[in-house]
């Protein structure tokens, strides 16, 4: 029994080790592959050594011990089923929802940890139950705020709802959800102490609602990215209640990496994380639409190709529209005739490309660019100015003007590309519409920029007869 | 061990563990930060293994009812998390010849 006890420890060492490892791994193009993988093996090692576990329950739950072992397999069948087929099938533009699905799950395992562990008849301390009741809470709102993140970028829920003095109510559920798990741990050897963690479970999920249904899709990313360490800090907080170091160590690094990679996101939109969060975005916006109601130019999508196959560097900026219409293939495809043609040609991508940092870089990916051809923003936003052509593919926000120059435009200092300053400007766009923080962008109205009309797949492949014509003759 | 010493070595782990992903993250390229954020989705799935113990453990209907769903979720974290950030991961390819291959018709739809 002391040896299987040691094994299950052990492993979670190796475990959490791998994991952390695997996870530094990660964070360099170069050996994130088998950083997955590393960190696969160590997930694999220590779920097989917790079912040694069956051999040292708890008196209680020796009579149950088969059910509970059935059960669980049965659950990490259907669980660990259901979530491969799906990851596997989704589409790449579907990931960030994805991301948002898997990482509500994790909170809600943690928060049926904290159940148990709440409505058990093990015998805790009250510094227990007040680490559970956390790690429930915390867990509990990663797992309704990560759904309704879900809905939001899966189009389920199109507008955010806000209503006057909402944060006055969302305060107040918070404050009551809070006090319910104070009672709950106070009453917990009475009999009505179940009735009152019960009630502070829903309040908790209420929680985790409230909090994100103000939001609106464009901030997703990093509301996403914020409820990953939530889960990951309820994690580690359940650890501690399970006298678990592995989910303790795992569930803090996530925790603390979560935590910096949204600060990080936020930065990327220069947005504050109180700021996403308390403040409602783009409600301010209405006033400054009605600018200088230019006439914007429009040239043929032959026309634009033309250029930029005589051009000598042609900058790309891809935008959420672009995945959107299933066109980057059709892209890399006409990217690789102008490379051929003697064309110096990059991609340039903002930081919140797509839907969040980093997706645009893997929605390119899958299209076979190779990822030294794409730059980050710092890197290549001096280059515009010497740039023949850029071509501005179903982006926005992350190339208007106003972000530098108009104080009284709501997306004012977000760090854009200088897409503008280069000698021509082609945007491909389906319409005038507005992007998504709904501000109107005077890039469109600027001398040398010319808009291209269309759907972006069946632009692009314009450009790419126009090319092959242009070599031909 | 007191219980006062567990709690305090429970906060070193916690304070080590901290800085370590603080490390881990810091110095990111931004292409990165959507597998990773997907990884360390992943890692966090760990939790499957408490949900796990609480399920061995369990000695009423509730406590089974709630440790299923518990399992069930922490697996599909597990599974999924990695399933998506394997995906991601596995585009990450370096370029020698960047024009030579045919093109992939990218758009899965």
């Amino acid at each position: 029994m002391i040896l299987l006890a040691y094994i299950v420890a052990l492993s979670g060492l190796i475990a959490s080790g791998l994991l952390v490892y695997g996870l530094k791994r990660m964070s360099s193009p170069v050996t994130a592959v088998s950083g997955i993988v590393t960190a696969g093996w160590g997930m694999l090692f220590v779920v097989a050594a917790s079912f040694l576990q069956i051999f040292s329950v708890s008196d209680a739950a020796q009579p149950h011990i088969v059910v509970n072992v059935i059960l669980a397999v049965l659950a990490l069948v259907i669980g660990g089923g259901w979530a491969g087929w799906k990851g596997r099938s989704v589409a790449m533009t579907a990931m960030p929802q994805m991301v948002a699905l898997f990482n509500g799950m994790g909170g809600g395992a943690a928060a049926a940890v904290s159940v148990i562990a709440l409505t058990g008849p093990k015998d805790t301390g009250v510094g227990q139950l007040l680490v559970t009741v956390a790690g429930g809470l915390i867990g509990s709102m990663s797992l309704s705020g990560s759904l309704i993140a879900w809905a939001k970028l899966d189009g389920r829920m199109n507008k955010p709802i806000r209503f006057g003095g909402q944060r006055i109510v969302n305060a107040a559920v918070f404050m009551l959800t809070i006090l319910l798990g104070v009672m709950a741990v106070a009453q917990y050897h009475q009999p009505g102490g179940g009735l009152f963690a019960l009630l502070f479970f829903i309040g908790a999920l209420l929680c985790g609602i409230c909090m994100t249904v103000p939001i609106g899709g464009a901030d997703m990313p990093v509301v996403i990215s914020l409820y990953n360490a939530f889960t990951g800090l309820a994690v580690g907080l359940e650890g501690y209640v399970m006298a678990d170091p592995a989910l303790m160590i795992a569930g803090m690094v996530v925790g603390s990496a979560g935590t910096l990679l949204t600060v990080m996101m936020a930065k990327g939109m220069n947005r504050s994380i109180t700021n996403v969060l308390f403040s409602n975005f783009g409600e301010a916006t209405a006033a400054t639409a009605s600018g200088p109601q230019k006439e914007a130019k429009s040239v043929s999508a032959s026309d634009a190709a033309t250029t930029m196959r005589y051009a000598s560097t042609v900058i790309i900026v891809p935008g959420y529209g672009l995945a959107v219409a299933q066109a980057q293939g059709k892209l890399y495809e006409f990217v690789k005739l102008l490379q051929a043609a003697g064309v110096d040609v990059k991609f340039a991508i903002h930081p919140v490309a797509g839907r969040m940092p980093g997706h645009m870089n893997v929605l390119l990916a899958e299209a076979g660019v190779p990822y030294d051809m794409i730059y980050d923003m710092d890197d290549i936003n001096d280059s515009f100015a010497d740039t023949d052509v850029a071509l501005v593919i179903g982006a926005n926000d992350v190339v208007n003007p106003s972000a530098r120059t108009d104080k009284s435009s709501p997306i004012y200092g977000m760090p854009i590309l200088n897409a503008d300053k280069a000698r021509q400007v082609f945007v491909i766009k389906r319409g005038m519409g507005m992007g998504y923080s709904a501000v109107q962008n005077p890039l469109f109205f600027q001398d040398n920029c010319a808009m291209v009309f269309g759907d972006a797949q069946a632009v692009l492949s314009k450009m790419v007869e126009a090319v092959k014509g242009l070599s031909a003759s | 061990m007191s219980t006062a010493m567990t709690f305090v070595i429970a906060l070193y782990i916690f304070m080590l563990a901290a800085f370590t992903g603080y490390e881990v993250i810091s110095r990111v390229p931004s292409i990165l930060h959507t597998p990773l954020m997907s990884g360390s989705n992943f890692v966090h799935g760990i939790v499957v293994v408490g949900a796990l113990g609480a399920l061995f453990n369990a000695s009423s209907v509730l406590e089974q009812v709630v440790g299923f769903l518990g399992v069930m979720l922490g697996a599909g974290n597990v599974v999924g998390g990695y399933v998506v950030t394997d995906r991601m991961l596995a585009m990450f390819k370096p370029s020698t010849k960047p024009a030579a291959s045919a093109p992939a018709s990218g758009a899965k739809s």
